[in-house]
This record gives C-alpha cells, structure tokens and sequence, in this order.
C-alpha cells in the first residue's frame, strides 16, 4: 500500500494541475493580488495618511499579504467543496490509501500554491517602490510567517468546506467571513481612523497583527504603535504567532474531524 | 472455492428518518454477477457505499473478498474496484493522466502506472483520445474511462452503480460486452440498475430492492415465475368468434378466460403453455375460427417488477 507521504504527493500534484487548468482559479491567485497592489498604491495611497508619516505604498504591502494569505483559505475550500461535489472524493476513498491523505494532499497543494501569488505581489511591490529595509534575517522570517499564517488559514479553509458543504455555499460564506475579517482590520488603513468599537475589533484582529508583524520585519511603516497602544499593537509578532499556533492547533483536529463527518454519510 | 465474495446480513442505514437500508442481506458468489434492480431511492446507491466503506451501516455485517467492511475496510479497498454514478473521472486531467493518477495511488510506481494506463485506454479504445482532457469526452468515453480506472489494478470484485445511465443504446451494448470480458476472466461484479433488460441481460442474480429491503431475488427466470406463470392470447379475427373463442379457451386450458370484447381478444394464465398453445391452435383450426395473434406471453421482468412493488405499495396503504 502507498504511504501517507506518497499518497499526499499524488494528490498534491493534481491540486497543482488542476491549478494550471483553471484559468479563473490561477486568475484568483496571480492577476489578483497584483491588482490589488497597483488599485491601492495608485487609486487610495494619495488618500490614506499613514501615521508617524512614511510611504503608503510600503504601508500598503504587509497588509495585501496578509489579505491575500487568508484568501488561500477560500481557494482549499472551493477545492474541496468542489471535489465532493463531483465524486472525487469519494473515488479516492474506494483506494487503499490512508484516510487523511486526500486533505493533506488538498493542504499541500494549497501551501506550494500560495507561494505563487507572494512572489508575484513582492515582484509588483518592488515595482510601486515598496522595499525590505532591514537585514535579510528578517526579511527571511517575514515571509516564514507568511508561510506560517497560510498553513493556519488553509485549516480555516477545511472548516468552511465542510460546514458549507457545496462550492456555492462555501462562496456565499466565504464572501461574509473573509471581507469583513480582511477590512475590519490594519490592512489597508491605520486602525486609528476608525470608530471606537471596529477599531477594538481591528486591533485584535490577527490579520492586522500578521500585516504589522510583516511591516515591523521588512522595515515598513505601521509595524508597531506608538507607545500606550495595545499590546496586539506593541508585540505583533508575538501575537500573530500565538494566533497561528492556536488556529492550527484547535482548527486542524476539529476542521478535520468535521470534515470526515462531513463526507462520511 | 464456492466462498462469497460478498455476503452481507441485515445491513440498515439511516439517513435522518428515512431508513435507506432496512435489513438488507446479499451473497454474491465469486465470479458471479449480482444485479441490484430497484427505483430511485430503493436503497441501491447506498448499499453500495457500505460495501465499498464510504459509509458504515448503523447495523449489520458485511464482508467483501473475505474482508469485513467495518473492521478491515483497507482490505476490502485494495481488493475492489468502484464505479460511481456519476462517472468521477477528474474533468481538469487528461484520460491518461487520470488513470495514472489512481495507478500511482494503487502503488503501482510511476512506470507500471503509465504502462498499466496505455494497456487500459488501448482496451477500452480511448487511446487516441489520451492526451485529451476529460471535459472535452463525450459521455461514453467518460463511463468508458471511469470502468478503466475501476480496473487499474484488478480488482477481484466490481461494484457499478448504475453503469449504463445515461449512455446511447450503442454506448450500452459496448459497455456490456467489456462487462462479458471481466465476467469471463473470473471478476466478480455488483451492478445496480434500473434496467430490467440490462439486469436480465447481465446478472447471474438478481436481488429486486424497494424502499431498503430486499423483495424478491433469484434469477431472471424464477423471478418470472413468482409472478405467475404463462398467459395465453388469443386474438380474433372477427367479432363474431370471439364468444366461441372464449369457450375453446376454457375447455382446452379449463380456466375462465378474460374477455375483451372490443378488442377481440381472450386471454388466460396458464402453468403448462407451450403443450396447450399446440392444443388451442388445433382447436381453432377444427372449429375454423380465424385468429389475427395466437401467442404465450411470458411475464417480463418488468411484470415482475410492478407486480413486486405495487403489491408492496398496496400492502402499504392498507396498513
């Protein structure tokens, strides 16, 4: 019998070919982010302050990672959603393969596929003249996170696969959770020019703080608050990596426990 | 030898309130071929899923190739081959790539798999379609390709789901002979259908289920049989010779025939036909009645089916 590794692999690689098929999903994960890069850097940047002064441009960057990072979680889900739509899954668990395989297989194939869309939006950062300021350490570590951060929401994204069940319901659902979790947050704006109770939800967002963790690594403005801020605000590594650890820890087990519920009828 | 390769006892599953599975028993001896024939929503699907371990059953037992479904269902795996409703061939891969995708998965190695997916699409004559992706296949080839994956790495006993639904007449009858070909070489098969004919045209044994029980089973001749046996009809000529005719009818078989005036016609169940058709034809003639039809009806499986399931139906509202 194949091994968990080389089942996960297999069908790891036809995740990715299946990437390489679907115009609309590789749209998703190229053209995308690159929009969004260039729509906030030219169309909002001249309209949005960035507090302690500094360029929005560069602001703007570890907020659009992050987004674009909780985005993949909508991309597993439709893949899986879809898969058990259309039989797919059940045809891989009439074969002799380990029962876990066919979701980190799904969980592989989105990882390697987010690196994709990091690279393109670095590329078009570099282009609208953001920049990594400090030691290449911490360079290093700001895209670990990312990585890290994408490992979590791909947890997130077998959640939603199977609590909605069909790829529409998970597109509804999607659409609800992930633009006010992305928005409600420092992504694109400084928290302190929003209403008194989104800016609490702001700054204990974790996409904020995994936006300000990547601005306080690459030396970006907007990594951490002045002082007598949050602690979110003042520790944003620290506090995205808790929120990484715990979404792993508490959503992987239960997102797949439910996920097995969920095709086992 | 003479060992099942699938025997199941008292198999129930439910779903919500509906009991898809109510008690249902199977035994499929090895290299036989066992059709489920049921309705939409007799249960057919889901005693598939629960013999092939994509579903436990709330109660019961089964085992496949010698396997049990619940306390082994990696075993049952590696010795089955599963052909869904829907054919769940991957739309975004290529036919070959589809087939290599399970063969890889079946363990084969990249090589054998590869060699393993041109043996099959050559067979199932899709090879010049292999490079192709499967959404651009027409249905046929997509049931064609969906057989072949079930067949990778072949599999001792064979479940199909409603294998021809959707196909062309012409799409049946060649999915039917590669069917003939895995029979002959000792694979063991259970379909499900909705097909009479193609039960009767396929199955060793047919298990007749509705609403999760089993309600009649045996082959297709002894299935006849619990219907009752032949009918005798006789058409007339003319009008005038059918009152005649009805009493030739009732000496030669000596039942009271039915009558239909309008359509001339007289007709009779009867256990021994083929001698008393003989009879009739010689009465007839000596009485110099002219007949437009003269025949034996033997009940169709399609009699035996409404005659099963309506009495069900009945038996159900007078309860």
């Amino acid at each position: 019998m194949i091994g968990s590794l080389g089942a996960t692999w297999v069908i790891a690689k036809r995740g990715l070919v299946h990437m390489r098929r679907q115009p609309e999903a590789l749209a998703d994960a190229t053209i995308q982010p690159i929009m969004f890069v260039l729509l906030f850097a030219y169309v909002f940047g001249g309209a949005i302050g960035v507090p302690g002064g500094g360029s929005y441009r560069e602001f703007l960057m570890g907020g659009i990672f992050a987004q674009t990072i909780v985005f993949s979680a909508f991309g597993v889900a439709i893949a899986l959603s879809t898969d058990r739509k259309n039989g797919a899954i059940d045809r891989f668990r009439s074969l002799p393969i380990p029962r876990s395989s066919v979701l980190s297989g799904h969980a592989v194939a989105s990882l390697i596929r987010s690196i994709l869309p990091i690279v393109l939006m670095s590329i078009a950062g570099v282009i609208v003249g953001w920049r990594i300021h400090r030691g290449l350490p911490y360079a290093i570590s700001g895209y670990l996170l990312m990585l890290a951060f994408s490992f979590a929401m791909i947890w997130l994204g077998v959640m939603l696969a199977s609590l909605a069940g069909t790829p529409e319901a998970v597109q509804g659902i999607a659409f609800i959770v992930l633009f006010p979790l992305t928005f409600v947050a420092s992504t694109f704006v400084p928290v302190t020019t929003l209403p008194v109770v989104l800016k609490q939800i702001a700054i204990w967002n974790p996409v904020s703080s995994v936006a300000n963790s990547l601005r306080l690594l690459f030396g970006n403005p907007g990594g951490v608050g002045p002082p007598g801020s949050s602690w979110p605000q003042l520790h944003p590594v620290t506090y995205s990596v808790l929120w990484i650890v715990a979404i792993v820890i508490v959503c992987a087990p239960l997102s797949v426990a439910l996920y097995q519920r969920s095709i086992r009828s | 030898m003479g060992e099942a390769a699938i025997e199941a006892r008292g198999l129930v599953k439910s779903y919500g309130e509906k009991r898809a599975l109510d008690g249902v028993d199977l035994d499929v001896a090895r290299g036989s071929v066992c059709a489920l024939l049921g309705p939409n929503g007799a249960g057919k699907t889901t005693a598939v899923r629960v013999l092939t371990t994509l579903t436990d059953p709330d109660a019961g037992t089964a085992t496949v190739a010698g396997c049990d479904v619940i306390a082994d269902p990696l075993g049952v795996r590696r010795n089955i081959g599963l052909a869904a409703q829907d054919a769940t061939v991957d739309e975004l891969l290529s036919g070959r790539e589809n087939l290599v995708l399970v063969g890889e998965l079946r363990a084969l190695g990249r090589k054998r798999s590869r060699a393993r997916a041109d043996e099959l699409l050559r067979q199932f004559a899709l090879i010049d379609a292999a490079d192709k992706l499967v959404r651009d296949y027409s249905g046929g080839m997509r049931r064609r390709l969906d057989l072949a994956a079930t067949l990778v790495a072949r599999p001792s006993v064979l479940f199909l789901d409603e294998p021809t639904t959707g196909l062309d007449p012409r799409g049946r009858n060649d999915l039917w002979e590669v069917l003939d070909t895995l029979v002959a070489e000792g694979t063991t098969i259970l379909l499900t259908t909705q097909y009479l004919d193609e039960a009767d045209r396929l199955a060793d044994d047919i298990v007749v289920v509705d609403h999760g029980r089993v309600i009649a089973r045996g082959d297709a001749l002894s299935l006849k049989r619990q219907v009752g046996g032949d009918q005798l009809h006789v058409v007339c000529s003319n009008h005038a010779d059918v009152a005649r005719t009805a009493e030739l009818v009732a000496t030669v078989a000596g039942t009271t025939p039915s009558v239909d005036e309008a359509a001339r016609t007289v007709w009779t169940p009867v256990d021994d036909g083929v001698r008393l058709l003989g009879q009739l034809a010689q009465a007839l003639t000596t009485a110099g009645i002219a007949v437009d039809d003269l025949s034996l009806g033997r009940p169709t499986l399609d009699d035996v089916f409404l005659t099963l399931t309506g009495g069900r139906a009945e038996h159900e509202a007078a309860a």
